[in-house]
């Protein structure tokens, strides 16, 4: 027992003193789990000669929690649209003007305004998608266009539909679909709202992560998930079809930010003008399945990718879709209520 | 004083002291990494929720502690007692509960079993208790998925053995819940049980049987008081941790009700209300503290009452 | 393999062999699976697509995964030793006596990290431990290891102190009696007597830590990725059988350890 005790102290003295230091040529980035391309980050590493170190979160709000507490050590982070307001409110990000940089003329023009960094004074667009609706064909025929699918489903699916455990988008798509607008406070409209959830959950059979393997397994027939988990069920089974509510459904994009205390910065606005370029785009497409905000990164793409219907919506489809901006603190505490009552 | 009492008093001193040194370095580690922290959540239930998540700091409110039991109706504005929380609480101590006894009725027979095995083939027998444990909770509760689904192992076993004619649907069922909860939380109850029972005294079970006691009588009157720490320990080491589990519930039961563990997990990360989160946290645990030292304090007196 | 025995038995209790069996069963199958999955050449763990390695190569080539499940094992190894001496410490100081100031104290504390939900002691832990991260400089794994060690040790501590509370003084006694000090009296009689429980409460702290995900995702630094928190990040997008690969590398190192542990015994006696 002693010498186990005494090997235990001398393995964690030795870990102890690995951390500390920081030598140059080196970038800590803090993105969601398995979203970043290996090779492209070989790709950097080998260009500038940069040791790149990746940690996953898996929360918006887990990611910000850690930051704000600061001695994380990280250079990088890649907050989705519907937080950057607040990261940039709390001070944490860096304005690192990429606006300036060489390769921004190639972000396509859609995404510079943006209204959570307009004119990109702090960010870059990593990937984009949207939650919207993905039906099994051979069961149901119908329109997948619309958020009646989970929320006033047709007998055929009612029973096998999944809802991502999302309070935002869930909220989101059902303040749409009874003609409401994302960040109301109206009481009579979010009755209905709170009435319909309850209503349409107990034709849910799930609400959980597994869109992907179980549409494709045929165990879901209907589910309101991401389109690039979609797109990838469709590539194992053809009978999963995409569906944008024409009622509205949410958008997001994750942008890439330098931190304000980062300590590589130079290398951060490297990495932040690397991804910029529409080949080093294209990668990051083909291991995460979304779209990236790059012009020109098209024809870079798998060909999988450049006609999948699912990441590319036509004007049409865009107009009905929306960003989600944070919400008033009080419109918050109002959802999360509902939420949890729905839930309870 | 006499000199007899006087030097047993100093005896049971020095040993009281040794108690404490004994103890100073687990309680030194706890300090830092476990109860020391937990001052800063009662801090953080006491102060002003922040605007996106944290809190505004040296701001004291007690909004965060109103709203654990009581709800301002968002429709109609009237006070009442926040009847979702209730019920949450309500579900996460009931699904322990069946946990616990559930893993308890399975749990003993094993223990039990592997108990009375000569010692090498124990020694095998506990650390496969321990196995599956060495992958990780999610894989392991993805793996479950394929055991209980529609086309999962034991559908088609049933289908194929003729017993049934259409699968039962086991998955997104409390069933499946439990299943589930079993199975993670099983080596909680086992090894405690087996740590108890491996050295019980059969002469006092063979005494049992002279007096004419059946095997039933022989369990219940003689076996299970002499393992009884055992069983308290195994039950506390799966109550509580259930009480706060969501990954099962949400993989294998849909995920559709939200669990004591979800409910708090939402308050610091959707929800963006640490102060009600830790508000709630300090909640369950003033609870499950209180329930826990009336437990052990009786099961202790009553453990000391067959003597040895 | 309840064999009948011909003479009565005062160990045998009915169907408790049985029990075990199906127990046993149950416990493995889902395992079975999980390794069956491993050889998927699809990339989907829930659909079988025929049989090949290509996820262990995957698997070997992937460094972040890798480095992932040896931190994972390191962490568990320390905090898990750590944990179980103190622990088996403790124990010893909180049974077997009447009962003194400060007892109730001390089960309280030590049973406390039992009692809060992991994400409480997660966003605790966040708040405290990014302090002395910004005040020292240092963001090693150290602070890991202390997370770990603190909700290891309630889980060592039980079994052991389950296993002290049912043990006799008298050896203690007769020991004591030969003239034997103490410390002599605890390293002949007390802690060969307590061996079971240790084993049992280090095996239950091990896979504790093996296991955690959510404590270890508020602690961690850049880098410090560990298998759970690794798989956390995949869970939205794709869990691939790489996972269930891994997963089998774990468990027939385990399986092996066991093999080597039992030789090891048998050759001994």
């Amino acid at each position: 027992m002693k010498r186990l005790l005494k090997a235990a102290i001398a393995g964690a003295a030795l870990l102890m003193s690995a951390g500390a230091a920081l030598a140059d040529g080196e970038l800590n980035i803090f993105n969601w789990g398995d979203y970043t391309s290996p090779e492209m980050i070989k790709k950097f590493e080998e260009k500038y000669k940069v040791k790149v170190t990746i940690t996953d979160y898996d929360s918006n709000d887990t990611a910000l929690a850690k930051v704000r507490a600061g001695g994380h050590g990280f250079d990088v982070v890649v907050p989705s649209a519907n937080f950057v307001p607040i990261w940039i409110k709390e001070g944490l990000l860096l304005e690192a003007r990429p606006d300036q940089m060489e390769n921004f003329k190639n972000v396509d023009e859609r995404w510079v305004n943006v209204d959570w960094d307009p004119g990109r004074r702090y960010t870059v667009p990593w990937q984009w998608g949207l939650t919207g609706i993905g039906v099994n064909k051979t069961v149901y025929s119908g329109d997948p266009n619309t958020s009646a699918i989970f929320l006033d489903p047709p007998p055929e699916l009612q029973g096998k539909i999944n809802v991502a455990p999302e309070m935002n988008d869930v909220m989101y798509a059902a303040i749409r679909y009874l003609g409401g607008k994302w960040c109301t406070d109206d009481k009579e409209l979010l009755k209905k709202v709170h009435d319909k959830l309850k209503e349409a959950k107990p034709k849910w059979l799930a609400m959980d992560y597994s869109a992907y393997e179980k549409m494709a397994a045929r165990e879901y027939s209907a589910v309101y998930y991401w389109n690039g988990a979609m797109l990838r069920a469709r590539l194992k089974n053809a009978e999963v079809t995409f569906g944008f509510p024409k009622e509205g459904y949410p958008f997001f994009m994750d942008s890439v930010a330098i931190l304000k205390d980062a300590k590589n910065v130079e290398n951060a606005k490297l990495f932040m003008n690397f991804i910029m370029d529409p080949e080093n785009a294209a990668m990051i497409s083909n291991f995460a399945k979304y779209a990236n905000g790059i012009k020109g990164s098209d024809k870079f793409m798998d060909k999988e990718l450049q006609d999948a219907p699912e990441i590319h919506p036509t004007a049409e489809q865009v107009a009905a879709g929306e960003f989600m901006l944070p919400c008033a603190p009080e419109v918050n505490d109002i959802y999360t209520k509902i939420w949890t009552d729905v839930l309870k | 004083m006499s000199d007899a009492a006087r030097i047993a008093e100093e005896a049971r001193r020095a040993d009281i002291r040794t108690r404490w040194w004994l103890t100073a370095p687990a309680l030194f580690i706890l300090f830092i990494a476990a109860v020391g922290p937990l001052f800063v959540v009662l801090l953080f239930s006491l102060m002003v929720k922040g605007d996106y998540g944290d809190v505004k700091y040296w701001q004291f409110s007690t909004d965060g502690w109103f709203s654990v039991f009581f709800e301002r109706d968002i429709f109609d504005d009237t006070v009442g007692l926040a009847q979702a929380h209730m019920e949450i609480l309500w579900r996460s101590v009931k699904l322990s509960l069946i946990t616990t006894l559930l893993t308890l009725l399975v749990g003993f027979p094993t223990a039990y079993y592997i108990s009375i095995q000569p010692p090498k083939k124990r020694d095998l027998l506990v650390f496969m208790i321990t196995i599956p444990f060495w992958t990780n909770i999610l894989i392991r509760t993805f793996a479950m998925q394929e055991v209980i689904r529609n086309e999962g192992v034991i559908n088609t076993l049933l289908i194929w053995a003729g017993f049934i004619e259409r699968p039962i649907q086991i998955m997104y069922t409390d069933w499946a819940i439990f299943f589930g909860m079993v199975y993670v939380y099983l080596p909680l109850m086992v090894l405690p049980l087996y740590a108890s029972m491996e050295k019980i005294d059969f002469r006092l079970v063979e005494a049992g049987y002279d007096l004419y006691a059946g095997r039933f009588q022989v369990l219940r009157r003689v076996i299970i008081p002499l393992v009884k720490p055992g069983i308290v320990a195994g039950s506390i080491l799966v109550f509580i941790p259930s009480l706060g589990a969501y990954v099962t519930p949400r993989v294998l039961g849909g995920g559709k009700n939200l669990m004591l563990g979800n409910l708090i997990d939402l308050q610091f990360g959707q929800g963006k209300n640490w102060p009600l989160g830790a508000a709630l946290s300090i909640t369950l645990l003033v609870i499950v503290t209180v329930a826990l030292l009336v437990y052990v304090r009786n099961a202790s007196r009553q453990g000391g009452g067959h003597g040895h | 393999m309840a064999t009948k025995l011909r003479t009565f038995d005062v160990k045998a209790q009915p169907g408790f062999g049985t029990v075990a069996m199906i127990c046993f069963f149950m416990l493995y199958l889902p395992i079975a699976i999980l390794v069956i999955y491993a050889f998927n050449a699809g990339e989907n763990i829930a659909i079988w697509e025929g049989l090949s390695l290509r996820w262990f190569v995957s698997a070997w080539h992937n460094d972040t995964v890798q480095e992932a499940a040896f931190r994972s094992l390191f962490l568990a190894t320390v905090a898990s030793t750590i944990a179980t001496v103190v622990a088996a410490m403790a124990a010893i100081a909180t049974t077997r006596t009447p009962p003194y100031r400060g007892l109730t104290f001390k089960y309280a504390m030590i049973n406390q990290p039992l009692m809060v939900p992991e994400i409480v002691t997660a966003v605790s832990l966040l708040i405290v431990f990014s302090r002395f991260k910004v005040w020292t400089g240092y963001n090693g794994l150290g602070y890991m290891v202390l997370a770990h060690t603190a909700f290891c040790i309630p889980f060592a501590y039980l079994p052991i102190r389950a296993r002290l509370e049912n043990m006799d003084l008298t050896l203690e006694r007769a020991a004591a009696d030969l003239y034997a000090t103490p410390w002599q009296a605890f390293r002949r009689v007390t802690l060969p007597l307590l061996v079971p429980g240790i084993i049992a409460g280090f095996m239950l702290a091990f896979v504790i830590s093996l296991d955690d995900v959510v404590i270890t995702e508020f602690v961690k630094s850049g880098g410090q990725e560990t298998l759970p928190t690794y798989m956390l990040g995949q869970l939205r997008r794709t869990v691939t059988p790489e996972i269930n690969a891994i997963a089998t590398v774990f468990l027939a190192l385990s399986v092996l350890l066991v093999t080597l542990f039992y030789l090891v015994n048998r050759k001994k006696t």
